[in-house]
């Protein structure tokens, strides 16, 4: 099983390895830059657990667990 | 006119990118807003002049990140830019504004818009931040890449403006040089192949682009809430021809632009060897801190309600008082007469209520420009999104929410910041369910009718919070329904961006402000007003003569004792004087309105005076009181003491000799009250706040039915088991 994005530990960095194609929420993350390729950075989790605060490509993106459970990503 | 139209420029962005700061720059104060025809999106045009004087038309389009809309606001701007909206001419320039310090990112709907080859200038906002992250931007090479002028900028202290200002001046404003990538043939076969049906199907403007279709077909949800194309079943047709030949189109099409921009972004952002900490990370660690953040939050919450249950409470006095003091001026002056009552109390009560709610937008809405405008509100959605999910809802939706127990009014116009068009809905359906602080003067008077002096306060203040909690789990349990089974419409998934702090721009959170009170004052002030004064009629007409006659013989009878200073008479004479107005009440149309509904409410426990007292709080809630004061001819001489009133409804028997308000029938009346719609401003709002009636009247029968039926129940089962 690969390591998805919502496993990423808080602080690490990630590249993002594959996410399924022709579903619009993620399809909506692509356009924001989590596309294959991109590096992650967890950046923190809400106090409740969810949702996910990461950084890609400058800009800061919250996401919840369901989303980012979907995108496959390998360790640096 | 023989003058043509001048030019239109719109202002184009991703949102937290300072379009609407530079928008106020260019524009001042000369600025008109409104919403787009069907769909509640706000429409802000302004004027400007060139550096050689000429004018200029400005456009500020809604925030976005894609022209694959995905929200009401995205398809505003997708069919603005496209030519597609009617009321809305085509712009005939653009300028992007961009953030700086989030190049690539603002650097997608930039390249989107490029394409659409309109004359560009790009603004690279919050070069500030940029600088403090060590990036370093080729502004040269970027303006010569995409062949448009660039202007580095800091729009909130207006540093670039001047620059800005001639470059928006140039009458010479090259088309942009940019491409992406070719789409891939298949892709494009596809598109020219639902091109041809498209347009001839009359669904697409523009036959010589494949950019119309392929937007059009990126949206998943083309109606939004509003959205009138006629075209819906061909452009969904032309989407599964795409989709079968390419399965993954779109985030095929991502991916391409995507490597383009990163071609781009490596030819001119250089970016430091190790990441440098923000001011914003910085503070994120407190503020996002589980313990902090939460005492932060908390705090912030405190405060908020202190400000709009406190604070605007003095003003609302001072409004009250002003019109009431108005109202007795004009009764000195004018004789008495139907005109004289039309006036003061119609014309001046009826204004009085809608102005009444001012203290409270206001406060509410520059609170909210101020997390909005510094980038907390992100923060607050971010933290409280976890428990708006367990009913569906997300973090968004919580201070619209929270505000509406101070009153729904805006609460329900808070629920613009949540850009799901689904979750706003379903935070409006259920806004009224927040017990507002019009509902307390009612529970306040039921509960000491319930429970006798002995008991503690402990327990009265106990099923004080009980019937807040009552209405909260109402909301929530409604909430959950809504979304699971009535409401169509996928969930959109939640995706936040969490924008960098900054230092809010108090003129343009003032600027706000004011458009959105002064929207409310015509739009939803003029319902108010319109039914107040039907509800004052219902209870005035028709007037009964020979009450009227008695009433005045005894108002001359007080006039004169007034002067003898003979107390006890004096007493008995406006007792008296209460009792005919009592019997005036009962005989208007409301009283007998009263009457009609008794079957109705019968089964709750309910009597026909009660049935009054449920009319006049359609007009707002707390007027239960006042009416029942009237009904039950108790003349208080204060009129915020209850106890004159509470004594009397404690005694009040049926024919048979029963207590009316029995203690089941108080409890009855509670429920009904935490549940039942009955706050005309809330329905006035909520028309324009969904843009229909539809909504207006499942609002009032969903959540009345559900207060009859708890009422019922509560009364019926209360009654099976001897209470």
């Amino acid at each position: 099983m690969p390591l998805t994005l919502a496993q990423l530990p808080v602080g690490q960095q990630a590249v993002i390895h594959s996410m399924p194609t022709g579903r619009a929420g993620l399809t909506r993350l692509r356009e924001l830059g989590l596309t294959p390729g991109a590096r992650v950075r967890m950046v923190r989790r809400a106090p409740l657990g969810e949702p996910i605060e990461i950084t890609v490509r400058g800009s800061h993106i919250a996401m919840r667990n369901h989303e980012a459970a979907d995108i496959a990503i390998t360790l640096e | 006119m023989s003058e043509a139209a001048p030019p239109l420029l719109a202002v184009v962005g991703n949102p937290n990118s300072g379009k609407t700061t530079l928008f106020n720059l260019l524009t001042g104060l000369r600025q008109k807003v409104a919403n787009y025809p069907g769909v509640t999106v706000e429409k802000k045009i302004g004027e400007c002049r060139t550096q050689h004087g000429k004018k200029l038309r400005v456009i500020d389009l809604p925030g976005a990140y894609s022209l694959n809309a995905r929200s009401p606001d995205e398809a505003v701007l997708r069919d603005v830019l496209l030519g597609r909206r009617a009321d809305t001419p085509r712009p005939d320039r653009i300028l992007f504004v961009a953030d700086a310090s989030n190049l690539e990112r603002n650097l997608y709907l930039l390249s989107q818009v490029l394409e659409l080859g309109l004359p560009t200038v790009l603004v690279l906002n919050m070069m500030d931040v940029a600088a403090h992250k060590q990036w370093r931007i080729d502004i040269p090479r970027l303006s010569e890449e995409l062949g448009v002028p660039v202007v580095p900028m800091q729009a909130i202290s207006g540093q670039g403006f001047l620059e800005l200002r001639v470059a928006i001046s140039r009458e010479d404003l090259p088309a942009p040089r940019w491409h992406s990538a070719p789409l891939p043939e298949d892709i494009r076969a596809a598109l020219h192949r639902s091109l041809d049906s498209l347009a001839s199907a009359g669904a697409i403007h523009d036959k010589a682009t494949l950019l119309e279709p392929l937007y059009l077909m990126a949206d998943h949800n083309p109606l939004h809430d509003g959205f009138e194309d006629s075209h819906l079943a061909q452009i969904r047709e032309a989407r599964e021809v795409v989709e079968k030949a390419h399965p993954g189109w779109e985030d095929q099409l991502v991916a391409d632009r995507y490597a383009a921009i990163e071609k781009l972004s490596a030819k001119v952002l250089t970016l430091p060897e190790q990441e440098v900490r923000t001011f914003t990370h910085r503070l994120d660690q407190f503020l996002l801190h589980p313990f902090f953040g939460g005492a932060v939050l908390l705090g912030i919450l405190a405060f908020l309600f202190f400000l709009i249950f406190r604070v605007a409470e003095g003003p609302m006095g001072w409004i009250e008082e002003a019109f009431a003091a108005l109202g007795n001026t004009v009764t000195g002056l004018m004789p008495p007469g139907d005109l004289r009552d039309l006036i003061v109390d119609g014309a001046i009560n009826g204004v009085a209520g809608v102005v009444v709610f001012l203290p409270q937008i206001l406060i509410l809405f520059f609170f909210i420009g101020i997390m909005e405008d510094t980038g907390y509100m992100a923060r607050l959605a971010f933290i409280m999104d976890r428990l708006m999910s367990v009913v569906g809802l997300n973090g968004k939706a919580f201070l619209p929410f929270l505000s509406s127990y101070a009153c729904a009014v805006p609460g329900i116009m808070a629920t613009r910041t949540i850009d799901s068009p689904k979750d706003r809905l379903i935070t409006i359906l259920i806004a009224p369910l927040a017990s507002c602080s019009a509902r307390l003067p009612v529970y306040l008077l039921l509960i000491s009718a319930l429970m006798p002096e002995s008991v503690s306060a402990w327990a009265r203040a106990g099923t004080m919070v009980g019937l807040y909690a009552l209405g909260t789990l109402g909301a929530f349990g409604f909430a959950w329904i809504f979304n699971k089974g009535i409401l169509r419409g996928a969930n959109a998934p939640m995706i936040l961006e969490m924008p960098n702090y900054k230092l809010p721009s108090l003129k343009a959170i003032l600027l706000q402000v004011w458009q959105r009170a002064k929207a409310f004052l015509l739009r939803a002030g003029t319902v108010i007003f319109g039914m107040s004064i039907l509800i004052w009629a219902a209870s005035t007409y028709p007037k009964d003569s020979a009450l009227l006659a008695e009433a005045e013989k005894i108002e001359q009878r007080i006039e004169s004792l007034e002067t003898s200073g003979d107390e006890a008479a004096l007493t008995a004479a406006a007792d008296e004087f209460a009792g005919v107005k009592s019997r005036q009440l009962a005989q208007s149309l409301a009283g007998r309105a009263g009457h009609l509904i008794e079957p109705l409410i019968e089964p709750l426990g309910y009597d026909w005076k009660i049935g009054i007292g449920l009319i006049g709080s359609f007009a707002a809630r707390e007027l239960f009181v006042n009416t029942m004061a009237v009904v039950y001819a108790v003349g208080a001489e204060d009129e915020e003491d209850m106890t004159p009133l509470r004594e009397r409804i404690q005694q009040e028997t049926r024919a048979d000799g029963t207590l009316v308000y029995s203690p089941l029938v108080c409890v009855s009346l509670l429920v009904f009250y935490v549940f039942a719609m009955q706050c005309v401003s809330t329905l006035a709002i909520v028309r324009r706040e969904t843009g229909s009636w539809k909504w207006v009247w499942f609002q009032l029968f969903y959540l009345s039915g559900t207060a009859w039926v708890l009422a019922f129940a509560v009364y019926q089962i209360g009654g099976m088991m001897g209470w």
